[in-house]
């Protein structure tokens, strides 16, 4: 998904002397040395983590003072539950309405909008879209997961709107804002999910307020970025006239950011609908269940079907919100008798008779069958992968003692993002041994690691092949538009049906829903280079190696390093969801911590030591790109 | 001897399908009305001119005239709709790719407006470029790059970034790089257009010095008239795509072909580029003149102390020949007629 797009990359260092730039090697180097020597010296046996270690017992007892104190302690009493009533109420609403509707009554109102926003093309991509739902015999698990993402947009809009409008126009307001929301935008879905529960039991409001925490910081950034974009030359000319300051807000900073705005809610949408699937751990309704259960039993064409309608629903959402953001002029005079129609047909009884289509039992024979004669080559795959990079890695990590893992993060941080993001990082990796996980963080960072290079391998080389072809690009650029608005529990069916349950599969899964951006950002990063520059190249006589390993990609550096800090933290979130399709690890501790009670502080301190893993890989990669990216 | 640089009939059209355009009715319509018919852009329409051994050769033209253009079809950075192009009498649209690159690294560097520096590379790394890809070792390109750095008057900055630099600094390592490779020709693509006035004069000296040290032949770009004149031996002066007029300074200055060129040179100061050679009379017989005659390449603005102070007319000589005689009446309106005629 696109939901690292924003990320400010600001605070350029200042250029390095080659001079210096060697002395960082020779240091390095003894890094290096003296990190190996400290290993062979006092490397471990990886003893398992205890599975009661004192982080799970003080956060079951949490759990257990909040279960007891529900209905009595005034924060709960007058705060949480009011709020959870309050969102239950407001989920109930919009999905009254969408169900009362009924299929016929939906897909009029649906198609009217469309129109008016887009055109009869984005009207027709909408009913058909919508009659998708019913035709896949999904219709009320669509409306569920509608609702809860309507709900969860209006409320991030409802809050991020003013927010953005206060982070762009207060200075203290948009310092205080930006690192939570730095924070809050590298952390993986899965890891909120449990506090969620804590505090607003499972259900339909704790998915919400889930969501709404995944999705608002992109409607606070985008607003921000839209009302600080205003040309100053505009507001100049408005204050010249004599507006006040609402005036200056409402008829030159609103209109002049509309687009952004737009775009704002467009992104607000994609993150929702990708959160509110995920929820489905926590007992919210909607298509997320269907898949959820399909994947525990690794039935991949029953996961088909739900899949497909959340493709649908983004791509509808998408479309219709994309179509608004483009800016020309609309003819009210054909919404209005367009929406009446459409009223009039909502209002008839029309009976929801619809034939039915599964893709189940294709889609199940074609595992079958992939399973059948691919076994060989997927399994290679998989086995050398293994064998070649996961197990020795996960090996070196796991019997790497904690205070040493931590000392080589501080002392790298140090060497190449600074002394801040150096602590930074070193704290989160403490804390993983002081919530008594480490063994598993270190299984799930081997995971991400391997992922991650490949994910950078693969998308270097796409995104190396796009800027250089014109024509390639041209075909991969929908492909890759498309596979960003994708929810990301849906690139786990492509994984499991290659793969099967395994650790391996949660590194296809990532590998396939973090390669889209990468490829975008080396592409950007790569055709952004000056034309001068690549002109006097060529008249030196470079040849077209020379020019990309000489010119082109050094001088992309900062995008590379923006892709691989971008791709890391996707590939994080994406290898913990694998802890449902068999990842083992984090991923894994997180997953039974919803469904068993007494696994409940494992799971929460999995979620928080999840969250420091995050923490730790965005502060180190984002410190280097900061430090030695833009030269 | 054959000419360094030939050119022939070359055309350039930006468009779709622009190979229809030359050799057809198409070609004779104007600039505008052509893009109005087609949609096609002739940025140089029918050029012929060749440059000699050591000559520096001034392309001038406003904006938009297609100069730029016709510098990049030299090597092909650009590539020609039709024409010939000659280097060293070879054929360049000929060339294979790899030919082509070896006439570009070897044989003909360029210098950019912009620079186009590899921003991550140190000044001295920077220089060294050319010589890099052509897989000179890492030893002998530093030297030689360090040479060179030291001709354009870099020394001391050799491990700096480019961005650390000034931009006429940057200009002198976008020329040291041109000049590391030793090319015969050098093309210079308004190399200085994005420097300010008193830097751009500093580089102009520095290009007259560099030129007389190791004499290659240099084909200058600019929109800049003044530079031309400095620095040209000859002067190409192109307008919307086509030449108008190819001669010395003195020729365009002294004689321009049309009233584009005209208008063109009108606020030159004419005595400084106009030798006696255009104001000399006829001497009437029997007329007596000073003892010591003029030379006929004397520019007007030396001779003038000489002919004023003198009480009889100065004898004009080509070799040993008298060509003509100048006294104070043929200076006057020389020194004079440049100035615009503006009503108080």
């Amino acid at each position: 998904m696109t939901a690292v797009l924003t990320r400010p990359t600001s605070d350029v260092a200042e250029p390095e002397s080659p001079r210096r730039r060697a002395t960082g090697r020779t240091v390095s180097g003894i890094l290096i040395v003296a990190t190996v020597v400290a290993y062979l010296v006092f490397h471990t046996t990886a003893a398992a983590d205890a599975p009661d270690a004192a982080a799970f017992r003080f956060l079951g007892d949490v759990r257990d003072w909040v279960d007891a104190n529900r209905d009595t302690h005034p924060v709960f009493l007058y705060g949480v539950n009011y709020l959870r009533l309050g969102v239950r109420l407001l989920v109930d609403v919009v999905r009254a309405a969408l169900a009362g509707l009924g299929l016929a009554g939906l897909v009029a109102i649906a198609g009217a909008i469309a129109f008016v926003l887009g055109g009869w093309r984005t009207a027709l991509l909408a009913v058909a879209g919508l009659l998708g739902f019913g035709l896949l015999g999904l219709w009320p698990e669509s409306v569920d997961t509608l609702a809860l993402t309507l709900t969860a947009v209006l409320l991030s809009v409802l809050i991020g709107v003013p927010l953005g409008i206060l982070a762009a126009r207060v200075r203290w307001v948009g310092a205080a804002l930006r690192p939570l929301l730095d924070v809050m935008q590298i952390l993986p879905t899965f890891a909120y999910l449990a506090p969620m529960t804590l505090l607003f039991l499972i259900g339909s409001p704790a998915a919400v307020v889930a969501t709404l925490i995944y999705a608002v910081p992109v409607t606070i950034r985008i607003t921000e970025l839209g009302i600080a974009g205003v040309a100053p030359s505009a507001v100049e000319a408005a204050t010249a006239l004599g507006s006040t300051r609402r005036q200056l807000l409402t008829k030159v900073r609103l209109p002049m950011a509309r687009p952004t705005l737009v775009l704002a809610v467009n992104q607000t949408i994609m993150m929702a609908l990708s959160m509110v699937v995920v929820t489905a751990l926590i007992d919210a309704p909607g298509l997320g269940v269907n898949i959820l259960r399909a994947l525990e039993r690794v039935n991949v064409g029953a996961a088909f079907d739900a899949g497909l309608a959340i493709v649908i629903m983004a791509i509808v959402l998408d479309r219709v919100t994309t179509a608004a953001a483009r800016r020309r002029r609309r003819d009210w005079r054909i919404a209005v008798p367009v929406l009446a129609a459409a009223a009039v047909i909502a209002v008839l009884p029309i009976p929801d008779g619809l034939p039915r289509i599964s893709f189940a039992k294709p889609v199940n024979d074609l595992t079958s069958w992939v399973e059948l004669h691919w076994y060989d080559s997927t399994e290679g795959l998989k086995n050398t992968i293994s064998t070649v990079l996961l197990n020795p890695l996960e090996n070196l990590l796991v019997t790497t003692p904690w205070w040493l893992f931590t000392l080589a993060v501080l002392g790298f941080g140090l060497l190449v993002a600074g002394w801040r993001a150096a602590l930074i990082a070193g704290a989160a990796a403490a804390g993983l041994s002081a919530l008594g996980l480490y063994q598993h963080s270190m299984q799930t960072l081997a995971t991400v690691l391997v992922a991650t290079a490949l994910t950078m391998l693969l998308g270097i080389a796409a995104g190396v092949l796009s800027a250089r072809h014109d024509r390639l690009a041209a075909i991969t650029r929908p492909v890759l538009d498309a596979a960003q608005t994708m929810p990301s529990f849906v690139y786990l069916l492509p994984a499991v049906a290659l793969f099967g349950a395994s650790r391996f599969t949660a590194i296809v899964a990532a590998v396939i829903y973090a390669v889209p951006p990468v490829v975008r950002l080396v592409e950007r990063g790569i055709r952004d280079v000056p034309a001068t520059v690549v002109e006097a190249a060529l008249s030196a006589g470079s040849t077209p190696r020379q020019l990309l390993w000489k010119v082109q990609l050094p001088m992309a550096r900062g995008g590379l390093l923006l892709a691989a800090n971008q791709g890391i933290v996707m590939v994080l979130a994406m290898v913990v969801v694998g802890g449902l399709v068999g990842a083992g690890a984090l991923g894994y501790d997180v997953v039974a911590g919803f469904s068993q009670r007494e696994d409940f502080g494992r799971g929460l301190a999995a979620g928080l030591a999840i969250v420091l893993l995050g923490v730790l890989l965005d502060r180190l990669t984002q410190g280097f790109h900061r430090a030695k990216g833009p030269s | 001897m054959t000419p360094t640089i030939a050119v022939r009939q070359l055309w350039k059209v930006f468009g779709p399908r622009p190979e229809r355009v030359v050799g057809t009715p198409l070609a004779d319509l104007s600039r505008a009305e052509l893009r109005a018919r087609t949609g096609c852009l002739a940025a140089v329409r029918d050029v012929s001119f060749e440059v000699a051994r050591n000559e520096v050769f001034v392309v001038m033209g406003l904006s938009g005239s297609g100069k730029s253009t016709l510098v990049r079809c030299l090597t092909r950075l650009i590539e020609p709709t039709s024409g010939e192009i000659e280097i060293d009498g070879e054929a360049v649209r000929e060339m294979s790719a790899k030919r082509l690159r070896e006439l570009r690294r070897h044989r003909v560097a360029m210098v950019f407006q912009h620079f186009g520096l590899l921003p991550h590379r140190s000044v001295l790394d920077n220089a060294g470029y050319g010589l890099e890809i052509q897989g000179v070792g890492r030893a002998e390109r530093r030297r030689r790059a360090a040479e060179v750095l030291e001709l354009v008057g870099l020394t001391g900055h050799e491990q700096q970034l480019p961005e650390e630099l000034s931009g006429g600094m940057q200009q002198r390592v976008g020329l040291a790089r041109a000049l590391a490779t030793d090319p015969a020709v050098l093309l210079f693509d308004e190399p200085f257009s994005a420097l300010d006035p008193l830097i751009r004069r500093d580089m102009q000296a520095e290009v007259r010095r560099l030129h007389a040290e190791v004499g290659k032949t240099l084909v200058f770009i600019t929109h800049d008239l003044a530079e031309a004149l400095t620095l040209g031996d000859r002067i190409a002066v192109l307008r919307d795509g086509e030449l108008v007029q190819v001669g010395t300074p003195e020729e365009l200055v002294g004689a321009p072909a049309d009233g584009y060129v005209a208008d063109f040179v009108r606020d030159v100061p004419r005595a400084d580029v106009l030798t006696v050679r255009w104001i000399m009379r006829p001497a009437v017989d029997g007329e007596e003149c000073e003892d010591t005659p003029l030379p006929s390449g004397t520019v007007i603005r030396d001779a003038v102390a000489r002919v004023l102070r003198a009480e009889r007319p100065i004898a004009v000589v080509d070799g040993g020949e008298r060509v003509g005689v100048v006294d104070a009446e043929q200076l006057l309106p020389a020194l004079l007629g440049h100035r615009r005629q503006v009503p108080a």
